[in-house]
């Protein structure tokens, strides 16, 4: 009896679309966030993250109607993430059927915002998401806004530290060196997150073989989030459980009538 | 006809659209007389113990549980709708529960808390919730727990310390897990409640 790793796929909208370029070739249509999410809940995704990147309000309100939608029908747990800066934008996203929401922006202007949510939604509901990369920091380590493109000057182990105590339930860290890149997940970052960490952690950024996954899990990882391997078919998810199993993690197969 | 209880707590609106795939007709509600006489009563919950009781008893919910359990209508607590079934909880300082059962709802003993993700548990071979589902996982999200053991056939789970995940007793029932968000799993266990109204 052990608590599951997590596979996660992370489904970038916009303006009710998916945008990082999916190939699931006859499976389904470019791009729809609630069939895909659909789709990644039957091969046994064991939560799903959505990251709005709309720049305009339109574009958040349809992100909205996609997760409404999403609830509706995928009964695993959602994540909200992009654009949220205060309580309401909280509260509005809970109520159009997400179970957690991840903040970064707006928390580092105003850390007291992961006070305002944990108090009012409690801390299992906010997810921190830290793009960090590699810097002359104290802990070598820097927090980067705007997709990696901008240095904010903060150590990203102080950041951390600072935010569990204002109350995030988790951690969603991502390597800004490694994005894209699927070169595997930047362990050594993992590692330092963890070390001063007592929440739940999940590593993004650079998943690429089977082995990088496993490679995460064993730098003390909880949760596994990926986009563009699971989006282009290089890997399936129950492949990778697959693979984590026989590893000796343990992973949820899910269950059908 | 199934009532989720209303109470501010919870995604209300996804947990009514699981519990509609049993076919039942299924009424979000605050109303004291729809909670009271619907066939079942789900009472879920999300967020900590006091600010949840608080909220429970503003809609007198914690009465309409009791006369419930005394006229043996159905009702199933859900994570935090669970919690506040025992006759205490410690988040946040002291605070009492409905007290349907008597026992302390206690911070888990774990190097890493919450306890978040899919968890397996091992239910008693005559427990009527996780039958053709007692092998599979659940979804949890939660810091507290009960850790004695409660009813006539608790269910446990494992994280850290093992502690109470769903208890059957009498028309009371209750998961610490939420069947709304455990997928096929999940809604399986939500037909077997279902199929007892």
């Amino acid at each position: 009896m052990t608590l599951s790793v997590r596979i996660i796929p992370c489904l970038d909208v916009t303006d009710g679309r998916v945008v990082k370029g999916v190939n699931f070739k006859d499976l389904i249509d470019a791009g729809d966030p609630v069939e895909m999410a659909s789709i990644y809940g039957v091969e046994g995704a064991d939560e799903l993250t959505f990251l709005d990147i709309s720049a305009s309000v339109v574009g958040r309100e349809t992100t909205l109607d996609v997760v409404r939608q999403t609830a509706e029908q995928v009964f695993i747990p959602l994540t909200v993430g992009g654009g949220i800066r205060t309580v309401e934008d909280v509260d509005r996203l809970l109520r159009a059927g997400a179970d957690k929401v991840s903040i970064n922006t707006a928390a580092l202007a105003r850390p007291e915002l992961i006070a305002d949510i944990a108090d009012r939604f409690g801390s299992q509901v906010l997810v921190l998401s830290v793009d960090a990369r590699r810097a002359r920091t104290d802990s070598g380590f820097e927090v980067t806004t705007h997709g990696g493109a901008k240095s904010v000057g903060v150590d990203a182990l102080a950041w951390v530290e600072r935010a569990c105590s204002l109350g995030v339930g988790e951690i969603l860290l991502n390597s800004m060196d490694a994005d894209g890149t699927r070169a595997g997940y930047d362990i050594g970052m993992i590692k330092a997150v963890r070390a001063v960490s007592r929440v739940p952690l999940i590593a993004s950024g650079g998943a690429g073989s089977l082995e990088d996954f496993a490679a995460a899990l064993e730098a003390g990882a909880d949760a596994l989030l990926a986009a563009s391997v699971f989006h282009f078919g290089v890997h399936r998810i129950q492949d990778v459980k697959k693979y984590l199993s026989g590893q000796g993690y343990c992973v949820r197969t899910p269950y059908t009538e | 006809m199934i009532a989720i209880l209303d109470y501010g707590s919870g995604n209300l609106r996804s947990a009514q659209r699981a519990f509609e795939t049993t076919g039942r007709d299924v009424v979000i509600t605050s109303d004291y007389q729809t909670a009271l006489n619907a066939d079942g009563l789900v009472v879920p919950g999300v967020g900590a113990f006091a600010s949840c009781m608080q909220g429970l008893r503003s809609i007198r919910g914690d009465e309409i549980v009791r006369e419930r359990m005394a006229l043996k209508r159905p009702t199933l607590g859900i994570c935090v709708g669970m919690q506040i079934l025992f006759s205490r909880g410690t988040e946040h300082g002291e605070h009492s529960g409905v007290g349907i059962w008597d026992a302390r709802v206690e911070k888990i003993n774990a190097p890493i808390l919450p306890h978040m993700g899919w968890n397996s548990v091992v239910a008693p071979p005559s427990s009527s919730l996780f039958k053709g589902v007692e092998d599979q996982s659940f979804y949890f999200v939660h810091s507290y727990a009960v850790k004695d053991s409660v009813g006539a056939h608790p269910t446990f789970t494992e994280y850290g310390e093992k502690f109470v995940s769903a208890i059957e007793d009498g028309a009371v029932w209750a998961t610490q897990f939420h069947p709304e968000k455990s997928g096929e799993a999940g809604l399986h266990l939500i037909k077997n409640w279902s199929s007892t109204l």
